[in-house]
This record gives C-alpha cells, sequence and structure tokens, in this order.
C-alpha cells in the first residue's frame, strides 16, 4: 500500500485526512453491520415508487385530468370504429357486435392493464442514453421495477376508462349460458392476457439493450398487435392467425379464450385445448421475459463516462 | 484483507464498424487490460487518467454495472456482477456528470425515498440527513426541485443520498466537474472529513488534480486500459523525473547562467529559469548562483502535479 505523502505544514491535506486507524474500526462496527440490511423485493419497491410518483402527479392536477382525457379519448376512438363498422354491418366474421365488444373489452383492459404497470418499460433504451440506467443499477432494489415505475403516472388509468365498461356491458349482452367454467374463464383471461402483454413489452424493450434507444419497433408489435386483437382473429385471414398464434402469440390474449366463452369452433379448425391454453402461454412468456431481462443485463454495455 | 481486489481484469467491447455499404467489420476494442490493484478499508484514493483510460469502466465494473471480459473482482468479500444488488447497499456511488436524484422531486422527498429503497432505519436516516444538512448547509435547499438547483448544490445533494445509507466505499467519478472554487472546497472538505471520521472508504475519478493533491494520499494512474502507476504523490513526481525550477532575477540581464546539474530553460530580460531533477537538492545550487552572479531575488518552483502527469500520460502513448 501507499505510505502516506511525505508533506508537511498546517494546510497540507495529507495531515486533513489522516487519522489513526483505531478510531476508524470503531467508527466501522456502528454502520456497516446494518447496511447489509436485505433489500426491499421487486414488488415492494415497485409499489412504493408508484405511491411517490402518483402523489408528485397530484401536484399538478389540471395536467393529470387532461392527460388522463387524452388517454380516454384515444381508446374511445377505437371502440367508436366498432360502432362504425356496426352501424353498416350486422356481424363481423360471424360474430355479432357484443361479441365484438367483449374481444375488444377484454383486450383493450388487458393491454390497460399491462400498460399501466409496466408501459414506461419501453424507455428503457432512452436511460442508457442519458445513464439514468447506471443510477438504477448501482441502488439495492430490482432495476426492473425502478423502470417500470419510474415517472409513473396514473393519467394511464384512462385507458381503462373505456375498456371496462365495454367489457361490462359486452357480457350482460352476450347470448352465453354462464357455467362455473365460463364465468372463471373471463378473469382468468383478462389476467394471462395481462400477462402475456406485459411479459412481450418486456421481451421487447429489452432489444433496446442492443439496438439503443429504439421503441419504435416495440410500439409496432406490441401496441399495434394489440389493436388487432380488438376484432376477431378471422377477418384477418389464415397466414396472419398462424403468425398470431406460433410467432407472436397474441391469439392467446383473447381469440382462443373467447372461442370457448362464447362455445363457438375454431374457423381455422385449431385444436380445442388451445383454447385453454393462455395462462400456460402467460407463463413461458414471463419466464422468456426474465430470461431477456437478466441476459440483457449481463451483456449491458452502460455508455462512456 | 483489502476491501477492494481487481485481479487480472479485463474489459473488451465488440465494436462493429459499418466498412461499407451492407458490410460491418468487427472489432475488439479492450477498455481495461490485465489491471491488478487492492485498496484497503479507509484509503482515500485517486484515480487518474486522460479521457478514455478505462476509469469508469473500472469504476462501474466495481460496481457490478459491468461484467469484466475477464479477471476477478471482489468488494467487501462479494462479487459485484453476481451481487450487484447485495453489494449496492454497502456502496455509495456519485456520478459528478449526472444527478442520482429524482429530477422532479424536491431533495427531501428524494432522499426519503432512498430511506425506503436502502431501508435505512428512520433513527439513522435522521441523524445522518442532520449531519449532512449541517454539514453541506442543505438546510434551505431541501424543499426545492431537483432541477432548480445549482450544479454546486445538486452535488451537495448527490452527496447526500450516496450516503445516507452509510455506505462502506463511496465512488465518486468526477464530483467536482464543472463547480466553483467554493463549493470544490465544500466537496473536498466533507470528503476529508467523512475518510476521516466514518472511515469510509474513497475512490474517485478524477480529472481536477487540485483534489488530488488536497485530498488523496495514494494515487493510481490509468492509461490506455493498464495501471501506470500507484504510489504516493512524492513517488509520482518522482517516478515523472519531474524537475523543480529556480526562478532567477538578476540584477541586470546576462547569458544562460552555466551551472553543473541545471540547464537553463528559459529567458526573458534579467529573469531566468533553470530546471534541476526533482530529487537533486536546492541548496547547493542556491549558494552556487549566488555565488558568482549578481542576484537580485530567487524563487523556488516545485513540480506541478499537471505536469507530472502530462509527462506520464505522454510516456505511455509513447511506449503505446
Amino acid at each position: 500500500m501507499a505510505e502516506p505523502a511525505e508533506l508537511a505544514g498546517p494546510e497540507d491535506p495529507a495531515v486533513l485526512v489522516g487519522g489513526t486507524g483505531a478510531t476508524r474500526d470503531v467508527d466501522r462496527t456502528g454502520p456497516v453491520q446494518t447496511a447489509g440490511a436485505r433489500p426491499p423485493g421487486a414488488v415492494r419497491t415497485y409499489l412504493m415508487l408508484v405511491r411517490m410518483w402518483t402523489r408528485a402527479s397530484w401536484q399538478y392536477p389540471t395536467s393529470l385530468l387532461l392527460l388522463t382525457a387524452t388517454q380516454l379519448l384515444a381508446t374511445t376512438m377505437d371502440f367508436a370504429t366498432i360502432l362504425i363498422v356496426f352501424a353498416h354491418t350486422r356481424s363481423l366474421a360471424g360474430f355479432p357486435l357484443a361479441g365484438v365488444m367483449f374481444l375488444y373489452g377484454t383486450s383493450a383492459t388487458a393491454f390497460g392493464l399491462a400498460d399501466l404497470a409496466i408501459g414506461n418499460v419501453d424507455r428503457l433504451g432512452r436511460h442508457i442514453r442519458l445513464g439514468t440506467f447506471d443510477v438504477m443499477l448501482v441502488r439495492p432494489a430490482s432495476a426492473l421495477a425502478q423502470l417500470a415505475a419510474e415517472e409513473f403516472s396514473p393519467r394511464r388509468v384512462g385507458k381503462l376508462a373505456t375498456a371496462l365498461p365495454v367489457l361490462a356491458v359486452a357480457l350482460t349482452l352476450m347470448p352465453v349460458r354462464w357455467d362455473a367454467g365460463r364465468v372463471l374463464a373471463v378473469p382468468v383471461m383478462v389476467g394471462a392476457a395481462t400477462l402475456i402483454y406485459a411479459a412481450l413489452w418486456i421481451i421487447f424493450s429489452t432489444t433496446q439493450f442492443v439496438a439503443g434507444d429504439s421503441p419504435e419497433l416495440l410500439n409496432t408489435v406490441v401496441a399495434g398487435g394489440s389493436f388487432l386483437t380488438q376484432y376477431p382473429l378471422a377477418i384477418y385471414g389464415r397466414e396472419v392467425v398462424r403468425g398470431l398464434t406460433w410467432v407472436v402469440p397474441l391469439a392467446f390474449v383473447n381469440w382462443q379464450p373467447a372461442l370457448y366463452v362464447l362455445g363457438r369452433p375454431d374457423p381455422f379448425g385449431l385444436p380445442a385445448a388451445l383454447r385453454f391454453a393462455s395462462p400456460g402461454v402467460a407463463l413461458v412468456l414471463t419466464a422468456l421475459a426474465a430470461l431477456a431481462w437478466r441476459a440483457g443485463i449481463r451483456h449491458y454495455r452502460s455508455t462512456g463516462s | 484483507m483489502p476491501l477492494i481486489e481487481l485481479s487480472g481484469v479485463d474489459k473488451t467491447f465488440t465494436v462493429r464498424r459499418r466498412t461499407g455499404r451492407l458490410r460491418r467489420a468487427r472489432q475488439v476494442v479492450r477498455a481495461v487490460g490485465d489491471l491488478s490493484f487492492t485498496v484497503d478499508a479507509g484509503e482515500l484514493v485517486a484515480y487518474i487518467g486522460p479521457n478514455g483510460a478505462g476509469k469508469s469502466t473500472t469504476v462501474k465494473m466495481l460496481t457490478g454495472i459491468l461484467v469484466p471480459s475477464a479477471g476477478r473482482v471482489r468488494v467487501d468479500g462479494l462479487d459485484p456482477a453476481r451481487q450487484r444488488r447485495e453489494l449496492a447497499g454497502r456502496v455509495g456511488v456519485v456520478f459528478g456528470q449526472r444527478t442520482t436524484l429524482w429530477w422532479d422531486l424536491p431533495l427531501r422527498d428524494s432522499f426519503d425515498l432512498l430511506r425506503r429503497l436502502y431501508r435505512i432505519t428512520p433513527s439513522r436516516y435522521r441523524a445522518n440527513l442532520d449531519r449532512y444538512v449541517d454539514l453541506l448547509e442543505l438546510g434551505p435547499l431541501l424543499a426545492t426541485p431537483v432541477r432548480q438547483l445549482s450544479l454546486g448544490q445538486r452535488m451537495r445533494g448527490d452527496l447526500t443520498a450516496a450516503l445516507l445509507h452509510d455506505p462502506v466505499i463511496l465512488y465518486l467519478d468526477e464530483p467536482t466537474i464543472g463547480l466553483d472554487v467554493t463549493s470544490k472546497a465544500a466537496v473536498r472538505a466533507f470528503l476529508a472529513e467523512m475518510n476521516r471520521d466514518r472511515g469510509t472508504t474513497i475512490l474517485l475519478t478524477t480529472h481536477d488534480l487540485d483534489d488530488v493533491e488536497r485530498l488523496c494520499r495514494r494515487v493510481m494512474v490509468i492509461d490506455n486500459g493498464r495501471l501506470g502507476f500507484d504510489g504516493d504523490l512524492t513517488a509520482l513526481r518522482a517516478h515523472a523525473a519531474a524537475e523543480r525550477t529556480l526562478v532567477v532575477d538578476l540584477l541586470a540581464p546576462a547569458p544562460p547562467i552555466e551551472l553543473p546539474g541545471a540547464r537553463v530553460v528559459r529567458v526573458d530580460g534579467p529573469r531566468q529559469w533553470l530546471s534541476f531533477p526533482a530529487e537533486t537538492r536546492a541548496a547547493p545550487l542556491v549558494a552556487a548562483v549566488m555565488e558568482r552572479y549578481p542576484v537580485a531575488d530567487i524563487a523556488l518552483r516545485e513540480p506541478d502535479i499537471a505536469d507530472v502527469v502530462a509527462r506520464l500520460y505522454a510516456e505511455s502513448s509513447r511506449r503505446a
């Protein structure tokens, strides 16, 4: 080890920073033990940060309400499109209005929930570029939770403000015999769909570890994909449905389970077992998202100083 | 056992460069090569080197942000890349060029959030916050959003943020960059006090050699990813074959003074500058000049640390 500099004098910094090893050791025992306390879990970190950002966003209530209204308007337009289509036709690929409302309601609710919870993850590239991702990495809390919660704004609730009422109306209008299985299927499919969207959102966000600040791909695939699932997939044709089943499995968001709830045959003749595959697909995608995230962190290159 | 231990650490990046319309060439860039050093508990070490030398890469490997390509890193007994979050509770980091605080939140809220993220007990949080607020004069700023703070105020906020959880080690990446003289002095005094009173081990990277001269007993110089020097300031001066200078004011302009062991490097009217190796004793030289020439005044200049380091950098880039 280096020797103390052989300098002397009242203004000498070496003297200023000196001190005996003995007093140091005494001082160190106190703080160090407690500094090793277990870090908070990811969910806890997330909820804590979300609470804080929600409180912060209420400091500008007008701005918050306006932004929420904007989100509401955007999703309402999607639904208005469906109503306009049904002004000209009684059914779409064999689905009546109530059936399409059910598809819209489940897809939009799940997308709204996923977007509310972790929509901010698509800012990964920006955080990497600005170096703020480094800051998250040096804190003893889940970086993913911090990223998802950073600048959380309750305005995203606006997206749910159309989706939930539409879903509720659809459930009352649909000509379905509500047995136990079908009653259970609705919350399960919304839950699985939320996980599918969230997992895809994370998987596509992690491409920014390599591709830099480029949320466009993510938005095209996931946000664009969520728009597709607002309609019966049968209208897109066999090839598109094949892609949405086996490549980007958005068919499991609502199409497959809806076939079960509505008691309809699969227009493409796919096995009936797929109708119950959504929770499994959700879990597999969640596992893939976790792997993608870990791999991203492991190969993270940071930015120059 | 050393607190920080690096042995044979390499960090390489693969860079893809466009060479044609579609063709890309892969090129491996070595940011840090075969780096080994240790730092003991309670040390205050300067880690200096030119831009792109590998300083930040080293600090990022020590905090677990970057995974080393080869070699072994241990900080407080942990492997930073694998145990990043566990280690994070024991280290504090200050990035001079960016804040670890939340831009839109008042300082107080940022601190409170960190208290929860680091699970600091309320009593310890209170005690630490009171102490830092007092030392760094942050009292009037606690209600101010970070974006409204001046650079110097923000740095004081960042220092507090990095130390609320009583880290064992504090890494500072250019903590005085862009600060005015008063703020620099405040930051340096604070760091010296933390090191002395709490025994906090401090590793600081800097371009400001005043930081080094005023704070650090040990200096590590890194260049081209390799450790070029590791020792104290006196040794650094000797290592770079630094020279001291005798500034002689003669009574009248004269031809360059001729003395064995010294050489005139500059003449300006009656004033002449004589350089001689730092380890040569100055007294005999002064006596010799006084004896042979009519002298009005004489002054001795120590080698400037900036010159010393510049010499060292130049030397290593010649080797490279």
